[in-house]
């Protein structure tokens, strides 16, 4: 499928004042990531100097500058989880990937990270697959999940 | 008016003053780090903390307004613990590297832990252990001596627009970089050198090269000479405890050689010659209307600025070089053979108020003399050093004057060190040749002034000139904009990098504040005013270089040796003014 | 659950969220219609006299905050509903916009009357992303029903930043830059987005706004205890029974949360200490169990309510090792302006790491609780200010998980000087 050009997602949010962080998301959503070339696309649209439009990107937690893979599997590292046993779900996820946190897989497919509490603490531990929350999955229920994203 | 009391005294100010400044009216220096006089409030580094009765929570003096009856304490024993602790913070993530350090002896950080009897560090000293950045020959970074106050960031961004600085991460990974984490180089860094003033401390800094001063001083076989900068005498007395201007000439000049140059020389005589090749190429452009609004091209942050930011507008620039490049490839060519001194034995030094320099005597087209050019650039502030190394005592220093030939100058060379003076000595001259009259009153009041842009219309007997003057690069790029969109109305343009004009150079001992900036530029003023000759082209040691050299103005010799050309940078960075449809010139 | 209170969860299960004709049956955006009749300055008394005070965390009476933005004229202002619910422990905002998401528009559009706003923003977290899909449909089901008003109402994302819960760093990221708080003075409602007066309120303190007005601020300021009147949601995590959310008038006492509403400990353990508020909340003992969850009630035990967030931790859990990684959120979450938070927070990991590892010594201990009091009072924004508590509470009500770490050097002897 061909992906979609950067200015062509920059411009969607060109008539909205402090619209880059949306446009970083859509890059996000598009790409994986955000391209160095996009975030220069980026400063220009929205008027900003590289190094500001740059500060901006490396600020939030959901971005990236490094590529990463298809899907992002994040798991929550905050106390609730914690006590809920995150530390085994993040043991099971790297077994199952078969990389550790912050690092893709070979066929860039998954990407696995921390993150703080995504609020569904109600069954803990949870993670998520491209902001999609898995709450308190038992260890058996998990490579069902990832398969559906394995295509 | 509002009334308050800081540490059990009344003191009564406008509403809207800080309770930083109200404390600063009554004799209470409350410390600061991220403060700065011309800068907007940051409130980040936190030192400048008070008690304020009714708050539980400390105070930013900086960012707290005062209101009636306000009652603050900026000295109880809680806040300076706070501020203590916070100083130790600071000290444990950065380098313990005074001794080595550039800053040693004139850093804010360094200043506070003295004052705070700061004898150890609870906490465990660890640093950011990022590589240094050597990258550009004007300027130096080393990213683990910065403390965030982010001073470096507003004069880039907001004073110069040059925007090569800003934030990367978040948290305690946090920290200032240039562009998108490259080096200095690749960044659109102009190398202007105010960053380095806005530093409090080590974490930026001018490419020290008193070493390589030395070397040459050792070599017997080196002629070590030196042009010195319009702007550098009035300000070089503050780096030796003098207020500025307080060094006369015959001081500094002695005091150079007991440093150990064989011949002491001025730029302002080729800050003269720059007049009379300018002042020509522009009654001839303007009389063309050829490429106008003619720009003045003797700073190189300027240049930088516009080969990276307006690199479609680079054919308005004047083709002259800047003085101390000509002075560069007249002193191998011109001045060694009136001296009878093998040019190859010459080592041409310049100092200068100014970093960028040193790049712009690299640049690989300034070797006309078929030489380098200039091979040192030494900063104001690297010949305070040496002088400090010399331990030369002014009470006691016999006067020297300035060697021959290239030595001698007018009033208007002086004036190249002020926003304002390459016009104001452009109109001695142009005005008397274009009209054929006497100038009676040398003195411009019209383009002087701290304005960041100004303008004028000049009255040449009938004909009518426009020129404007700005000082920092963002005047430079409303002026350009307006280049760029067809609209500009002038005729000529001076534009000078660094607010203020060369007296506030990247190069200058560390400057504060614009008061500063006003006091050496009054102190410039004075200079001219007390020189005998105040008109470039009355200068007698420029008409025997024309005379036996040169032969004219715009002359091929002159060509050959004191024009130049510019080079479009390209950077990626460079945005606003990098796409193709904006650097396309609409007429 | 028998003895919850539902006035903010009102429509909870009862109304589809895709459905505006719901919500309107059960008499939806009839108290926008009386808002919208009173004059300005009447409804702005009538929300300050119910005492409502923010649900977010800084407790802030909502009418009054409401009364300095409505003071400006010939400006443009803006209502700002921050959804940024980042506390650890906390979904509750969460819970209302998924289920009712016009119970928070309708509370913004009475706001945007109130202090004659014409835009709106829904700050949405960005890890909450998928339910911009539920906002935007209300939103346009309001819109088709001409219910806006001229007001302009759109749903911005967060992009993973806890910090901007704070309002001021919120409304920095609203333009588009780094969320990084600013210094106040000014208020928002005097100089807020884009320099204008804005009010930012939580989700959950908009959620209230239409039954207050509907049935008055006396009917509302009865309920719970009188400083703090009104319900709170809270929600139960760690080791609890009923991991779950539910809604309290606010006299409740945090007994009542953890083994009334909560069902107590699993496998009958004994409880060892509960963290209330959030991430940044106070560690606290069984015998404190039976403080009221009112603002001031709180206040006086040295307690902050916080998002509503209750974290049970049992016998067998370490206090150690759940501080640290608490503390460890916060050097995470820290945004970097200020020196006492961006350099404190990762200090204080530093020497909870060093102490778990048995590295530890009087010396180390001491100067964490210097450098968290330090922190306490000299931050930039309530991220710094709160960042220590959890860890100075716990050393205060748990001194023997500490010292059980800690060497037999004294102060003097642990000193790395």
């Amino acid at each position: 499928m061909i992906k979609a050009g950067y200015k062509e997602i920059i411009y969607r949010y060109k008539n909205m004042p402090g619209g880059i962080i949306e446009a970083y998301h859509d890059l996000n959503d598009e790409y994986g990531y955000l391209p160095k070339d996009a975030v220069i696309d980026a400063a220009e649209l929205f008027n900003l100097s590289v190094a500001e439009a740059y500060g901006i990107a490396t600020f939030y937690s959901m971005f990236s500058l490094e590529p990463r893979g298809k899907n992002a599997v994040r798991v929550c590292r905050s106390a609730p989880c914690q006590l809920g046993g995150s530390e085994e779900l993040l043991d099971v996820l790297q077994n199952a990937l078969g990389i550790k946190a912050g690092e893709t897989t070979e066929d860039e497919i998954f990407t696995l990270e921390h993150t703080e509490c995504v609020g569904q603490c109600q069954a803990t531990p949870v993670f998520t697959v491209n902001g999609n929350p898995y709450p308190g999955l038992k260890t058996g229920e998990i490579p069902a999940v990832l398969a559906e994203y394995q295509a | 008016m509002v009334n308050l009391t800081i540490d059990g005294r009344q003191v009564s100010v406008p509403e809207g003053t800080s309770v930083l400044k109200a404390a600063q009216s009554i004799g209470i220096r409350i410390p600061t780090l991220c403060f700065h006089p011309d800068q907007s409030i940051k409130a980040n580094c936190r030192i400048c903390l008070c008690e304020v009765e009714g708050s539980q929570v400390l105070q930013a003096a900086c960012a707290s307004p005062v209101y009636e009856n306000m009652v603050v304490n900026t000295r109880t024993p809680n806040v300076i613990e706070s501020r203590k602790m916070i100083l130790q913070l600071l000290l444990a993530n950065h380098p313990q590297d005074c001794l080595n350090c550039i800053r040693n002896g004139n850093c804010e950080l360094q200043e506070l832990a003295a004052e705070y009897y700061v004898r150890d560090n609870p906490f465990e000293m660890k640093t950011r252990h990022m590589e240094k950045d050597f990258s550009t020959p004007a300027l130096f970074r080393d990213p683990d001596k910065c403390i965030l106050c982010r001073r470096c960031i507003e004069v880039c961004s907001v004073v110069q627009t040059v925007n090569a600085y800003g934030m990367q991460g978040r948290g305690a990974s946090s920290i200032v970089v240039p562009s998108m984490g490259e080096k200095l180089l690749e960044s659109t860094c102009i190398m202007c050198g105010q960053c380095i003033h806005a530093c409090p401390v080590g974490a930026i800094a001018e490419r020290e090269e008193i070493d390589k001063f030395m070397d040459a001083v050792s070599d017997p076989e080196r002629i070590v000479v030196t042009q010195i900068a319009p702007a550098v005498r009035v300000a070089v007395a503050e780096e030796i405890g003098k207020r500025t201007g307080e060094l006369p000439m015959d001081a500094f000049v002695s005091a150079l050689r007991h440093c150990g140059f064989d011949y002491v020389l001025s730029t302002n005589y080729t800050a003269d010659l720059t007049i009379m090749e300018e002042g020509s190429e522009i009654l001839e452009r303007i009389s063309n209307n050829d490429r106008l609004p003619v720009i003045t091209s003797c700073s190189p942050g300027w240049i930088n600025f516009c080969e990276t930011f307006y690199p479609d507008l680079l054919d308005h620039l004047s083709s002259c070089k800047s003085p101390q490049q000509m002075f560069g490839a007249l002193v191998k060519t011109y001045w060694a053979k009136k001296m009878g001194i093998d040019p190859a034995r010459i080592y041409s030094v310049s100092i200068m108020p100014c970093v960028a320099k040193k790049y712009e005597a690299a640049r690989p087209e300034m070797n006309a003399s078929g030489f380098r050019d200039v091979d040192l650039v030494l900063t104001t502030r690297e010949v305070g050093r040496l002088f400090r190394l010399n331990r030369l005592d002014f009470s006691k220093i016999p006067a020297s004057s300035l060697d021959s030939w290239m030595g001698n100058f007018t009033g208007a060379g002086v004036i190249f060190g002020v926003s304002g003076g390459v016009t104001e000595a452009a109109l001695r001259t142009a005005y008397e040749l274009a009209t054929g009259e006497l100038l009676e009153d040398v003195e411009f009041n019209a383009v002087r002034g701290m304005g960041n842009i100004r303008e004028a219309e000049i009255d040449m007997k009938g004909t009518k000139i426009n020129v404007a003057i700005g000082h920092s690069t963002k005047a430079a790029r409303e002026l350009m904009e307006q280049v760029r969109s067809g609209q500009s109305k002038y005729h000529f343009i001076e534009i000078m990098a660094c607010p203020g004009g060369c007296i506030g150079g990247g190069g200058q001992p560390l400057t504060r504040s614009d008061q500063q900036r006003a006091e050496r530029i009054q102190a410039v003023y004075l200079e001219d005013r007390e020189a005998k000759l105040r008109k470039s082209h009355e200068n007698p040691h420029i008409k025997t270089l024309y005379d036996e050299f040169l032969i004219a103005p715009l002359s091929e010799k002159s060509h050959e040796l004191l024009h130049t050309h510019y080079t479009p940078r390209n950077n990626q960075y460079a945005v606003p003014g990098y796409s193709p449809q904006a650097c396309q010139k609409k007429n | 659950m028998p003895g919850e209170m539902r006035i903010v969860l009102r429509n909870q299960g009862q109304v589809d969220p895709f459905k505006i004709e719901d919500y309107m049956a059960r008499g939806g955006y009839q108290a926008l219609k009386k808002a919208r009749a009173m004059k300005r300055n009447d409804l702005i008394s009538e929300v300050r006299e119910s005492k409502l005070r923010g649900r977010g965390g800084a407790g802030f009476n909502c009418g009054q905050k409401w009364f300095f933005a409505a003071s400006a004229e010939n400006t443009e202002k803006y209502v700002v509903c921050n959804a940024d619910e980042g506390e650890p422990g906390t979904y509750k905002d969460r819970i209302i916009i998924q289920h009712d998401p016009h119970s928070l528009i309708e509370g913004m559009l009475i706001c945007a009357y109130a202090i004659n706003g014409s835009k709106g923003y829904i700050y949405l977290r960005g890890e909450y992303s998928y339910l911009g899909q539920v906002l935007n449909h209300a939103i346009a089901q309001a819109s088709d029903h001409g219910l806006l008003d001229g007001f302009d109402l759109t749903v911005r994302r967060g992009a993973g930043a806890y910090v901007c819960g704070e309002e001021t760093a919120l409304i920095e990221s609203l333009e588009g830059k780094r969320g990084e708080p600013r210094y106040k003075p000014p208020f928002p409602p005097v100089q807020g987005l884009w320099g204008k007066p804005t009010i930012v309120n939580n989700v959950e303190t908009l959620a209230n706004i239409p039954v207050i007005v509907e049935k008055g601020a006396q009917w509302f300021s009865a309920i719970g205890a009188p400083n703090y009147p009104g319900t709170k949601l809270f929600t139960l995590t760690g080791d609890v029974n009923r991991k779950t959310f539910f809604e309290v008038p606010s006299n409740t006492t945090i007994r009542d949360l953890v083994f009334k509403y909560g069902e107590g400990i699993p496998g009958g353990k004994r409880l060892k200490a509960v963290q209330i508020g959030g991430n940044s909340g106070a560690f606290i003992p069984e015998n404190l169990l039976d403080t009221q969850v009112d603002f001031d009630s709180m206040n006086k035990a040295g307690l902050t309510l916080g998002s509503g967030a209750v974290l049970v931790m049992d016998e067998t859990r370490d206090i150690l090792d759940v501080i640290t990684r608490i503390e460890a959120f916060f050097e995470h979450e820290s945004c970097g302006k200020c020196t006492p938070c961006r350099e404190g927070t990762p200090r204080l990991v530093g020497l909870l790491e060093k102490i778990r590892k048995g590295d530890g010594s009087h010396f180390d201990l001491d100067l964490m609780q210097k450098l968290g009091r330090i922190m306490s009072r000299s931050s930039l924004c309530g991220l710094g200010m709160a960042a220590p508590v959890p860890l100075l509470t716990a050393i205060q009500h748990f001194p023997n998980a500490f010292e059980a770490k800690v060497s037999k050097k004294t102060s003097e002897e642990g000193s790395p000087w």
